[in-house]
C-alpha cells in the first residue's frame, strides 16, 4: 500500500492539508482495521491441512450380501463392498480420523447436528466426527426398515437400540463422554456400520476420498496431531502422531498409513 | 475311586426315579418328551444362526416385536436379521409350549385341574386386563384369551393317565421353570444390552437340553429295563464317574464356546492347526493384534480382537484337544473292559464319533472364516455331544449302581454284582438312588 507516499503530500497547502488529514483518518482506520484483523487472525490461528496416504498392498474388500429389498435400493448391477481401505489412484486414504490431541478448554457443542444417513442399506458417511454434547441425527433415506444400534464402549455413553421405519422420523443421539470410533450398527442388515468419533474439542476432521483433510481455525500454538485409521489402528485406536506448530498461516501435517510395518 | 460319600452329601443322583416310584410306562408321553428334546435342539440351532449371523439385536424390543405382539408380527416384515431373531423367539415359544404340556402331562389327570382352575383363569384375567386398559392392547388380549379358551377346552379332553413318579413330576416342573427362565434371560439380553446374559442364556440352553433328554430317557420303556439290568450288562463305577467327568468337561467347553460367540469378535485366531509360519501360540502384543485386526476383512465387521479374545479362543482349542484325548482314552479303555458286544460300548463309540465330527467342524469353522452355516453346525453338534454324554452318564451311573437285577437273572449274579460295584447290593444301591 502506498501509505508513505500519500503522507508526504500533507505539507503542500491547507486544502491539501485538510484533505490530507481526512486521508490520514481514513488510513489510520484502515491501519487499525488491519492491526485488529491481524491480531484476530493470530488469535484464531489458521487451518491445519494435510493428506493421509496408504502404503502397502490394499486388502481386497468383501462383497456385501445385500438381501432382495436392499438390492432394490441400488442401481442395477451395482456391487456394494466393505469400506475398510478406501484408497484413490494417488494413494490417498479416505475415512481417516485426524484430530489434535490433549486440547484443553471448555468448548460449547455446536448448535448444528452431525448427520448420519442410511442410503442403499449403508451408513453415510462411514466415519463421522462430533463433539461431546452435540446432537447426532440418524436419518433413514431408505424405503427399508432399519434398527439403529450404537454400541459405545466408554462408561457413561449409553447403548441403545431403536427401530427406524422406512423413510421414518430422524433419531437423535447425544453422548457425554469422548469416545473414538463409537460403532453404529444395524442388526437387521448385519453389514451396516458407521463409526462416530465423539471429541471433547472441535479440532478434528475426516479425510476425503483423496485422503486430504482440513481442521479449521486452530489457535496458534504447539500441538500433537493424530491420524487414526479404524482398521489399521484397532483395537486401541492409537494412531500416527506428529508435533506441529500452528501459526497465522496454519500448519501442514501429512501421514502415511503403512500396513507393511508391524 | 468311590464317590458314594459325595453322593450322600450332595445327593447328586437322587433325581433318578427309584423302584418305589415306579409308574406305568406311557409311550405317548415318552415320544412327546423326545419331540420336545428334538425341538430344543432345533431351537439351539436357530440360536446358533442368530449369533453366527450377528443379528441377535435385530428386534430391539421384547417381549414385543417392533411393537407387535410377537404372534401378530406381519410375515412381510420378516426380513434380514429379523427373520432369524423373530424365528428364534417364535420357536422358543413353541418349545415353551411343548415343555408346559410335558410338565402337565407328567402330572397325569391332575393336569386337568391345573388347566381348568389355574392356567385358564389366569390367562383369561390377564387378557381382560389387557383389553380394558386405557389404550387397549388388543393383540395381547386376543392371545391371552385364546390361551385361556384353549386351556379350558384342553382340561376336558386331557388324558386321564396316571401321574408319573414325584421325581419325574419335579423334573417336569424344573423344565417348565427352566424354559420360562430361558425366555426371560433371552429378553433381558436384548433389553439390557448385556453380552454376559447372552453367555448365560446359551449355557443354560445346554443344561435345559440335557434335562429334557433326561425326561425322555427316564420316561422310556428302556429305562425300566436299565434299572434292573442283566448281570452281563453291569459295569464298574469308574465308567459312570468317568463318563460324568467327561460330560462336565464338554459343558465347560460349550461355555467357553458361548463366551467366544457372545464377544462378537469373530475369529480371534484365524489359522488352524498352526497359527502362522509354524508357530503354535499366537502373539498377543499390541503390534501383532493390530496386524491381525488389519487383515480381517469381513462384512460383519466384528469387534476388534483383543488379547482376552485370543486367550479364550486358545483355551477353547486346548480344551478341545484335552477332551478329544481323554475321550479317546476313556472310550478305548472302556470298550476293551466291557464284555464283547455290550451295547454301552457301541454307544460310546457313537459318542466319540460325534466328538470327532465336532472337532472337524471346529476346524472347518476356522478354515471357513466362521461361515454362519458351519459355525451353526458346530453349535448343534456341541449340544448333541453334551446331551448324549449326559444320557450316557445317567445310564452308566445306573448300570454301575443298579436298583435290582432282572428277575430272570440267577441269584448267584448278586455276588458278581457286589464285586463289580464294590459294596453295591440292591439295598445299598437303593439307598444311593
Amino acid at each position: 500500500m502506498p501509505l508513505n507516499g500519500e503522507l508526504g503530500m500533507i505539507s503542500s497547502d491547507n486544502r491539501k492539508l485538510m484533505k490530507g488529514k481526512m486521508m490520514i483518518k481514513d488510513y489510520s482506520r484502515v491501519l487499525t482495521g488491519l492491526l485488529l484483523g491481524g491480531l484476530s487472525v493470530s488469535l484464531l490461528g489458521g487451518d491445519v491441512t494435510g493428506k493421509v496416504t496408504f502404503k502397502g498392498t490394499q486388502p481386497k474388500e468383501k462383497r456385501l450380501p445385500l438381501d432382495a429389498l436392499c438390492s432394490k435400493t441400488r442401481k442395477p448391477g451395482e456391487i456394494a463392498t466393505t469400506r475398510f481401505y478406501v484408497v484413490d489412484e494417488n494413494g490417498g486414504l479416505a475415512e481417516v480420523f485426524v484430530s489434535l490431541k490433549s486440547v484443553k478448554g471448555d468448548f460449547t457443542p455446536p448448535a448444528t447436528a452431525a448427520v448420519l444417513d442410511q442410503v442403499g442399506c449403508e451408513y453415510t458417511p462411514y466415519v463421522l466426527g462430533a463433539q461431546v454434547g452435540q446432537k447426532i441425527i440418524v436419518k433413514n433415506s431408505d424405503p427399508v426398515l432399519h434398527n439403529v444400534h450404537p454400541t459405545p464402549r466408554v462408561k457413561g455413553n449409553p447403548e441403545s437400540n431403536r427401530a427406524q421405519l422406512p423413510k421414518g422420523k430422524d433419531l437423535d443421539f447425544v453422548y457425554k463422554n469422548a469416545e473414538k470410533f463409537l460403532r453404529f450398527k444395524c442388526d437387521v442388515h448385519p453389514w451396516m456400520f458407521a463409526y462416530v468419533n465423539v471429541m471433547d474439542h472441535p479440532y478434528f476432521a475426516v479425510t476425503g476420498t483423496d485422503g486430504s483433510y482440513t481442521i479449521k481455525n486452530v489457535p496458534p500454538g504447539e500441538y500433537e496431531i493424530e491420524a487414526i485409521h479404524r482398521k489399521s489402528h484397532a483395537p486401541k485406536y492409537v494412531g500416527l502422531t506428529q508435533k506441529i506448530t500452528v501459526g497465522a498461516d496454519g500448519a501442514t501435517a501429512d501421514f502415511v498409513v503403512d500396513i507393511t510395518k508391524k | 475311586m468311590n464317590f458314594s460319600w459325595a453322593f450322600r452329601v450332595i445327593g447328586a443322583p437322587s433325581f433318578l426315579p427309584t423302584v418305589s416310584e415306579k409308574s406305568a410306562y406311557n409311550s405317548k408321553l415318552h415320544w412327546f418328551a423326545v419331540l420336545t428334546a428334538v425341538a430344543t435342539l432345533g431351537l439351539i440351532g436357530i440360536g446358533g444362526i442368530v449369533t453366527s449371523e450377528g443379528v441377535g439385536m435385530a428386534v430391539p424390543d421384547w417381549p414385543n416385536t417392533y411393537g407387535y405382539n410377537m404372534f401378530f408380527f406381519p410375515f412381510s416384515q420378516w426380513v434380514g436379521g429379523i427373520l432369524w431373531e423373530h424365528s428364534h423367539r417364535l420357536f422358543a415359544s413353541g418349545v415353551g409350549l411343548l415343555t408346559m404340556i410335558l410338565a402337565i402331562w407328567l402330572h397325569g389327570r391332575g393336569g386337568r385341574k391345573f388347566l381348568r382352575f389355574f392356567l385358564s383363569p389366569l390367562c383369561g384375567v390377564a387378557g381382560l386386563v389387557a383389553f380394558s386398559l386405557e389404550e387397549p392392547r388388543l393383540q395381547d388380549a386376543a392371545f391371552l384369551l385364546s390361551v385361556s379358551g384353549v386351556s379350558l377346552i384342553a382340561s376336558f379332553v386331557w388324558p386321564r393317565c396316571q401321574a408319573a413318579s414325584p421325581r419325574m413330576r419335579a423334573l417336569g416342573v424344573l423344565a417348565l421353570v427352566g424354559v420360562i427362565a430361558q425366555g426371560i434371560l433371552g429378553g433381558l439380553r436384548v433389553t439390557l444390552f448385556a453380552d454376559q446374559i447372552g453367555i448365560f442364556h446359551a449355557s443354560l440352553a445346554q443344561l435345559f437340553l440335557i434335562l429334557i433328554c433326561s425326561i425322555a430317557l427316564l420316561s422310556s420303556k428302556w429305562w425300566a429295563r436299565i434299572r434292573a439290568p442283566r448281570r452281563e450288562e453291569l459295569i464298574g463305577r469308574r465308567i459312570g464317574y468317568g463318563m460324568l467327568f467327561l460330560t462336565v468337561l464338554v459343558f465347560c467347553q460349550l461355555v467357553l464356546g458361548a463366551s467366544m460367540r457372545h464377544q462378537h469378535a469373530g475369529l480371534a485366531v484365524s489359522r488352524f492347526p498352526l497359527i502362522a509360519y509354524g508357530e503354535v501360540w499366537p502373539a498377543t502384543d499390541e503390534a501383532s493384534l493390530a496386524e491381525a485386526n488389519r487383515e480381517r476383512i469381513d462384512h460383519r465387521d466384528f469387534n476388534p480382537i483383543t488379547k482376552n479374545h485370543v486367550l479364550i479362543h486358545m483355551g477353547h482349542r486346548i480344551m478341545a484337544l484335552t477332551l478329544f484325548t481323554l475321550a479317546a482314552l476313556f472310550v478305548g479303555i472302556t470298550v476293551r473292559k466291557l464284555p464283547r458286544g455290550h451295547w454301552l460300548g457301541s454307544a460310546l463309540i457313537v459318542w466319540f464319533s460325534i466328538i470327532c465330527l465336532q472337532a472337524l467342524l471346529g476346524a472347518a469353522t476356522v478354515w471357513s472364516n466362521k461361515a454362519a452355516d458351519i459355525a451353526t453346525l458346530h453349535v448343534v453338534f456341541g449340544a448333541v455331544t453334551l446331551a448324549l454324554g449326559g444320557l450316557l452318564s445317567i445310564i452308566a451311573l445306573r448300570l454301575s449302581h443298579p436298583v435290582s437285577l432282572r428277575a430272570s437273572v440267577p441269584s448267584e449274579a448278586l455276588g458278581d454284582l457286589a464285586s463289580v460295584s464294590n459294596r453295591t447290593t440292591p439295598g445299598m444301591a437303593h439307598s444311593l438312588f
